[in-house]
């Protein structure tokens, strides 16, 4: 359709860099992106509202297939939002396990995105060959651990399903020990690389005042200039007790928020080194943890974790019976793409994928 | 390859197979299976880890993931099919030119799977367009998938294949989706 | 940060009585919320954003709720600061009743993270949220008619 001189395009739900069923409506002048509207809702599998007619531990498969790269930080802040509904406790060398898997799946994610996103801007393969590399040897920490590959359900209310064996622990060590030259390998390839830096410096700007309005959080908030991550700010689990960097940007740009991922990442191995270093002996799920015919006491509770795409959140209500009455996700996907608009304005279309690419979304979670 | 010996190996030269065109053309047919670059959810996921090194769908042909419907053989369901994407799912199947073939994977995509409930979900995308392979699994691992596509290159070579009618395209009602019966009987004939 | 009912008398002080009262949470959670009278709630919101004790100036979770037996709809908003690193302060505004003109007013103006999650809100649970700058359903499709996490949803009312 032509408004005069106008063309409005739709991209999507299936373009191959939409990342999955997500559209935009976008009108263009030339080339120029004027108008841009995201339209939602293509996997929405109604998540929420099936969820209130299963128990509590029923919902936790689900929340794998939320963010389904992320499984293992999913599962944590539902874990953590029926904890504080219930007013369970957890196992200390638990939150160590919980620090080491969110950690390993904060890499996971990240590297991906750093594929995905190069992918996007045209190095067509071979970033993402490296990502999927490295994704797959966490994958298999992770299906040695819980069976499956992506869809973890480890997590439990007051602990973990498992505890980490020795053999376990030495595989992970060696993964952490590797990673750190891979990333070296991997910005020598493409850090200061001419075209990563013209296509993505100055592009699709999110400015500081307006990512807090519009609640972006995790990389996307802290490229903007804004330190804030959970992990301090809230201090959930045990973090306190592990020293790290905040890496935060100054343009929240495109780049800066390539590079606050890739910096992360860098943080992340020294937090899994800590833990790893550290791990206390102990049980990993309190005994007195309730899993089935859970009933908690009328009330609610919002429990939130930064998980490696934002502040990744439920929200529960409880009215006494064995199902959430109201069971919310609040979804770091969705809401970074609040100011997608008002960061795509202004650049060429070519420009907007790449800017889609660097909030980093997920369908699964987006829609639910 | 399924090739048939010469008759009779007085009467030929060595090297050389007598064949049908009809089976030479299934048995390439088989072997460059393109399919579309279309991912649904998670299990889309897995699907580009089976085209990526360590699984590599490269080694059965079928690495050429096209973007456009139009040059595709295979349609990949990789995921939940939700009633607002229905139609687009059914459209892409008949933007495809014949031949072409259609693998379901995961449970989503087969029955709805977990999300079977839900208000939203398509129950099985065999109720809107045919499906040749089955693939479960949530999500399947990449050899699964592989073994899927393995599995429809045998059945390219064993079937005539029968041109696909057009399946019709659901609409959008005020309180569910519209859905004809699909046209759509068996995927072909053994012969 | 200062106790909610610091806030809530604050709030009271300044917009008159009864403008917020403390809704109670008896979970282990303690995560008590005020209700906001549905009038006043985008000033009020205004006020905790602008605030420099509070500074709310982060909105993180917008939430609908159905509540039947009590004839009438909820909205349920978790706000947190950023600057200051405290939170949450819940604040819930209702709806005069749950038939089809069941409105709240928009805080999509205060934080703009609203915006994306009032539209979910009023897609799935058919509240209207006045002032609000697009409001269109957000996951559903335009014509559908429902409100699907309505607790009456699918048995036969619509």
């Amino acid at each position: 359709m032509s408004f005069g001189d106008l063309l409005e395009v739709s991209v999507g739900p299936h373009h191959p860099s939409t990342h999955g069923v997500f559209r935009m409506r976008v009108t263009l002048d030339g080339e120029t992106v004027v108008r841009l509207k995201p339209v939602f809702g293509y996997l929405h599998r109604n998540h929420e509202k099936i969820a209130e007619s299963i128990s509590y531990l029923g919902s936790m498969p689900f929340t794998d297939r939320l963010d389904y790269m992320n499984a293992m930080s999913n599962n944590w802040a539902y874990a953590l939002a029926v904890e504080k509904l219930t007013g369970q406790s957890v196992p200390e060398r638990a939150e160590y396990v919980r620090i080491i898997l969110a950690e390993l799946t904060r890499l996971l994610n990240h590297v991906c995105l750093a594929g995905f996103l190069l992918q996007d801007m045209g190095a067509s393969g071979t970033p993402l060959m490296y990502a999927f590399r490295e994704r797959e040897k966490i994958l298999d920490l992770f299906e040695s651990l819980s069976g499956s590959r992506m869809m973890c359900n480890f997590q439990r209310f007051g602990g973990c399903r498992q505890d980490l064996s020795a053999d376990w622990l030495r595989e992970a060590g060696r993964l952490i020990d590797r990673f750190g030259p891979f990333l070296d390998e991997f910005e020598l390839l493409l850090a200061g690389n001419e075209i990563v830096l013209a296509r993505t410096q100055g592009v699709g700007v999110l400015p500081r005042a307006l990512a807090i309005s519009a609640g972006a959080t995790g990389p996307v908030l802290r490229a903007s200039g804004v330190a804030y991550d959970l992990r301090q700010a809230d201090g959930y689990g045990l973090y306190p007790r592990f020293p790290f960097r905040v890496p935060y940007g100054t343009h929240g740009d495109t780049y800066d928020r390539y590079r606050v991922r890739v910096l992360e990442m860098r943080e992340s191995l020294g937090i899994l080194r800590q833990a790893l270093a550290t791990l206390p002996e102990g049980p990993v799920l309190d005994p007195k943890a309730r899993l089935r015919g859970l009933r908690p006491k009328a009330g609610e509770a919002y429990g939130r974790i930064e998980g490696p795409k934002g502040e990744i959140g439920f929200y529960l209500v409880s009215d006494g019976g064995p199902n959430p009455y109201r069971y919310r996700v609040r979804p770091p996907s969705l809401i970074n793409l609040t100011a997608l608009e008002d960061m795509c304005l202004g650049h060429t279309l070519a420009d907007a994928v790449v800017i889609l690419g660097s909030i980093d979304i997920v369908l699964g979670e987006v829609d639910r | 390859m399924d090739l048939a010996s010469p008759p009779d190996a007085s009467g030929t030269l060595p090297g050389v197979l007598c064949t049908t065109v009809e089976t030479l053309t299934r048995w390439g047919r088989s072997h460059s299976v393109w399919p579309l670059q279309f991912g649904l959810a998670c299990c889309a996921i897995e699907m580009i880890a089976a085209s990526m090194a360590r699984f590599d769908i490269a080694r059965f042909g079928s690495e050429v993931f096209r973007p456009s419907p139009r040059q595709a053989d295979l349609l990949i369901v990789s995921g939940t099919v939700t009633k607002k994407m229905a139609p687009m799912v059914v459209r892409l199947w008949n933007q495809m030119p014949d031949p072409k073939y259609c693998i379901a994977m995961g449970a989503c995509a087969i029955s709805g799977g977990p999300f079977h409930t839900g208000y939203n979900v398509v129950p099985g995308v065999d109720t809107l367009i045919p499906v040749d392979v089955y693939v479960p699994g949530c999500p399947p691992r990449p050899e699964a998938l592989l073994h899927g596509l393995l599995t429809l290159q045998e059945q390219i070579r064993r079937r005539t294949f029968v041109p696909r009618p057009e399946s019709p395209i659901p609409d959008y009602g005020p309180r569910d989706l519209i859905v004809s019966p699909p046209p759509h009987g068996a995927a072909g004939t053994d012969s | 940060m200062e106790p909610l009912e610091r806030i809530r008398d604050r709030i009271d002080a300044r917009f008159g009585s009864g403008a917020a009262t403390l809704v109670p949470n008896p979970s282990p959670s303690a995560q008590h919320s005020l209700l906001l009278r549905s009038d006043q709630a985008a000033a009020i919101a205004a006020f905790l954003r602008d605030d420099a004790e509070l500074c709310l100036d982060y909105c993180s979770n917008v939430s609908g709720l159905d509540w039947p037996a009590a004839g009438h709809l909820e909205v349920v908003y978790h706000l947190y600061s950023m600057t200051c690193r405290h939170g949450p302060v819940i604040i819930r505004v209702r709806t005069a009743d749950r038939g089809p003109g069941a409105a709240a007013p928009s805080l999509a103006l205060v934080w703009r993270s609203a915006e994306l999650q009032e539209r979910e809100v009023f897609d799935l649970f058919g509240i209207t949220f006045w002032g609000h700058p697009d409001l269109r359903r957000l996951l559903m499709w335009d014509d559908y008619a429902e409100y699907p996490l309505r607790k009456d949803f699918g048995k036969g009312a619509a």
